[in-house]
């Protein structure tokens, strides 16, 4: 049977094959991602990012399982850097979420950034699409551990959670721009140390501050993740943020624009490939290369050569 | 087309010493691979579960508790339950010379033992692999 309709049917082990299809950018990949499109865009995607240690794979962990509780499905993408020099990578956001294994309603895959560098991996956007066809009701997205300047997460997830942890140092204005714009709700992981007063002040100060009024006013939410401590208050906020985003509009906003930056990607994607292919076949580019260096051509005017021959 | 071998590294059973599998772990990231690392006292199922949503291509198997008769067939046969008969299985850790042969008859390809060098572990996976 074709792996689309096994996925379809719910085999696990088909979506695994479908995602490493995916990923690897195989032969069948653009057929495979074709064929699920009609059946994505009914799960909520919930991403979860913040700095490294923060606590992200277990506050993951935990809300999976309260998600599992009310009966709902989940699927998991978790990523973790690549190496820039080896090309390999060690994956191991497992490691805090072995219990959820041996749940079937769960589906954890674990993902190299393979050099991309917005905290997701390069193709995080279309395995979401996948699990989302698959019928997982909640899926989340953890990025890998990100600084300042990592949002790509905003273009995958519906609800962005924020992760943050006291003893950061007072550091939150450097921090203010990058990631603190892109939190719906905010969350003060190991909120049992000191300093979560402070940053819990720092943080409602600068959502008030924050000059753009939009519809949503983002919340700040404690949780202890390892001992399961406010879990509850912030499955309220997602609940929340869902209800505002679909009420609102705001998801077809969201949603529509997202669409929009997808179908340039990918058309950016193929165009690449095509002139690629075309001015390395016959060694053209080689020769681009050598009449710039003997500065005969400048690449802004081989730039427009080549796009008149191709769109002609 | 960017194929990348993708290595769950686990270790099934008691033993709470997973340095070794650390070592390699990090030797194959080296060398290129995406490993997946789950982390200590994993049970077969586990480990099979795994495999199957990470669809690995190789599962390295890392024990020193003795269990290794009993736990590494298990995987093998809980992996062939899940039509992922085509992943390579290797073992490595304290296994004495005479369990071996068992250990191969039962599906696990190759088993590294102390003071193999981590370059041939990650020689036999390059050779071994079948896409």
């Amino acid at each position: 049977m074709d792996i689309v309709q096994e996925l379809l049917r719910g085999s696990r082990r088909a979506l695994a094959r479908a995602i490493t299809a995916v990923e690897n950018d195989y032969e069948e990949a653009g057929s495979i991602l074709q064929d699920i499109y009609p059946f994505t865009g009914r799960a909520h995607v919930i991403g979860i990012t913040g700095p490294p240690g923060a606590g992200k794979s277990t506050l993951t962990d935990k809300l999976a399982k309260e998600y599992r509780g009310q009966g709902k499905t989940v699927g998991i993408v978790a990523v973790d850097p690549t190496s820039p020099f080896f090309g390999g990578a060690i994956l191991g956001d497992r490691i805090r979420m072995n219990e959820l294994t041996m749940d079937p309603g769960v589906f954890l895959r674990s993902m190299g950034t393979r050099g991309s560098l917005g905290g997701l991996a390069r193709k995080t956007v279309e395995v979401v699409k996948l699990m989302d066809a698959f019928g997982k009701d909640i899926i989340f997205i953890e990025t890998v551990g990100v600084g300042q300047s990592e949002v790509d997460v905003i273009k995958a997830a519906d609800t962005t959670v924020v992760v943050l942890v006291p003893g950061l140092g007072d550091d939150i204005q450097a921090i203010k721009a990058g990631i603190l714009e892109i939190g719906d709700i905010f969350v003060i992981n190991k909120a049992d140390r000191d300093g979560v007063e402070r940053l819990n002040t720092e943080l409602e100060m600068m959502l008030d501050l924050n000059p753009e009024k939009t519809l949503w006013r983002p919340v700040v939410k404690r949780t202890v993740a390892s001992r399961g401590e406010g879990l509850v208050e912030l499955l309220e906020a997602l609940e929340n943020h869902r209800t505002f985003l679909v009420t609102s509009g705001e998801q077809q906003r969201r949603r529509s624009a997202r669409t929009k930056n997808e179908l340039l990607v990918l058309l950016n994607e193929h165009i690449s490939k095509k002139v690629l292919e075309k001015i390395t076949v016959g060694g053209e580019l080689d020769s681009f290369v050598e009449r710039l260096e003997n500065h005969q051509q400048t690449p802004y005017a081989i730039v427009n050569t080549i796009l008149a021959e191709m769109l002609r | 087309m960017e194929k990348r071998i993708r290595v769950l590294v686990a270790k099934p059973g008691l033993d709470g010493h997973d340095r070794g599998a650390k070592v390699v772990a990090r030797a194959l990231r080296d060398a290129g691979f995406e490993v997946i690392y789950t982390g200590l006292r994993q049970t077969p199922e586990q480990i099979a579960e795994a495999a199957l949503e990470e669809d690995v291509n190789v599962v390295a198997l890392s024990l020193l508790s003795g269990a290794h008769n009993t736990l590494f067939p298990k995987v093998v046969e809980l992996l062939k339950e899940r039509e992922m008969q085509h992943v390579l299985i290797v073992g490595g850790g304290v296994i004495p010379d005479s369990d071996i042969p068992g250990l191969k008859q039962a599906g696990v390809a190759e088993i590294f033992t102390p003071g193999t060098p981590t370059a041939a572990i990650v020689e036999f996976i390059k050779v071994h692999v079948t896409q």
